[in-house]
């Protein structure tokens, strides 16, 4: 998130509209953008509907035991398909802005 | 002779720095994040200083408290770091196989999530929604765990 923040410039310029997305409800989500600084959009899914829907659910893994999302990036063109993903392997390693930069240049 | 055992504590606490900087220090950094690059050093070095503070506990001279006090240290250090590893490299990998992720050159899957002011955005939204006054090129969808 901190480095998509950094990079927020990059993306606007390639036109690429970053979203976090995760299980925090808006006031959860509020809290942390206030707290750490990010001005892109976050969206609440507690009810787990479009990570289900990507099948990115990973159940009983939250703090109370609950289901999350597990990390998962997916760069979709303006006519809503999937042009490049990232569903790693060890959720300590993320897509790097750079790597998502250079995968935005086959977008039209 | 009641000089205290610094390479056994030092050691103590360097484990348990280099425990905890990689969560709230080095994660915040792709390169030291995808690999612990700087923590697997802080925990040789420290490793090396608890065991030259075990021999220095069961040197001649030392008090019986330094030679049952050392052991204990060295043995959470051992711990910790076995933790680390866990976290680091074992658990991290548990993660569901999403087989049924969409795919490259799929259509992505439509929702409508609210947003941080309660706002209803739909995926259609995002991908139309000027950016800087110019029809977008594509969004960036980043599901992530969340405070957990």
């Amino acid at each position: 998130m901190r480095s998509i923040q950094k990079n927020l410039s990059g993306f606007n310029e390639a036109g690429i509209r970053p979203v976090a997305i995760s299980v925090d409800s808006p006031e959860e989500s509020r809290d942390l953008c206030q707290k750490a600084g990010y001005t892109f959009t976050f969206l609440s899914d507690p009810e787990l509907d479009a990570i289900r829907r990507y099948d990115l659910v990973h159940a009983g893994q939250g703090i109370k035991g609950h289901d999350i999302a597990r990390p998962a990036e997916f760069l979709i063109d303006s006519k809503g398909t999937v042009r490049w993903r990232m569903l790693t392997e060890n959720y300590w390693v993320r897509a790097r802005p750079e790597q998502i930069l250079e995968a935005a240049k086959l977008l039209q | 002779m009641k000089k205290i055992n610094w390479p056994l504590w030092l050691g103590f606490v360097l484990t348990i720095f280099a425990f905890l900087s990689y969560p709230f220090i080095f994660a915040n950094w792709a390169t030291t994040r995808d690999f612990p690059w700087v923590n697997i050093p802080l925990f040789i070095l420290a490793l090396v200083l608890l065991f030259f503070g075990v021999r220095r506990a069961f040197a001649p001279g030392r008090r019986l408290v330094s030679k049952i006090v050392a052991p204990i240290v060295a043995t959470l250090s051992v711990l910790v770091i076995a933790m680390f590893i866990l976290t680091a490299f074992v658990v991290s990998r548990w993660l569901p196989p999403s087989t049924n992720a969409p795919q490259v050159n799929q259509q992505a899957p439509e929702f409508t999530l609210k947003d941080t002011g309660n706002k209803p955005v739909s995926l259609t939204a995002l991908l139309t929604e000027p950016i800087n006054n110019k029809p977008p090129r594509g969004t960036l969808l980043i599901f992530y765990r969340g405070y957990w």
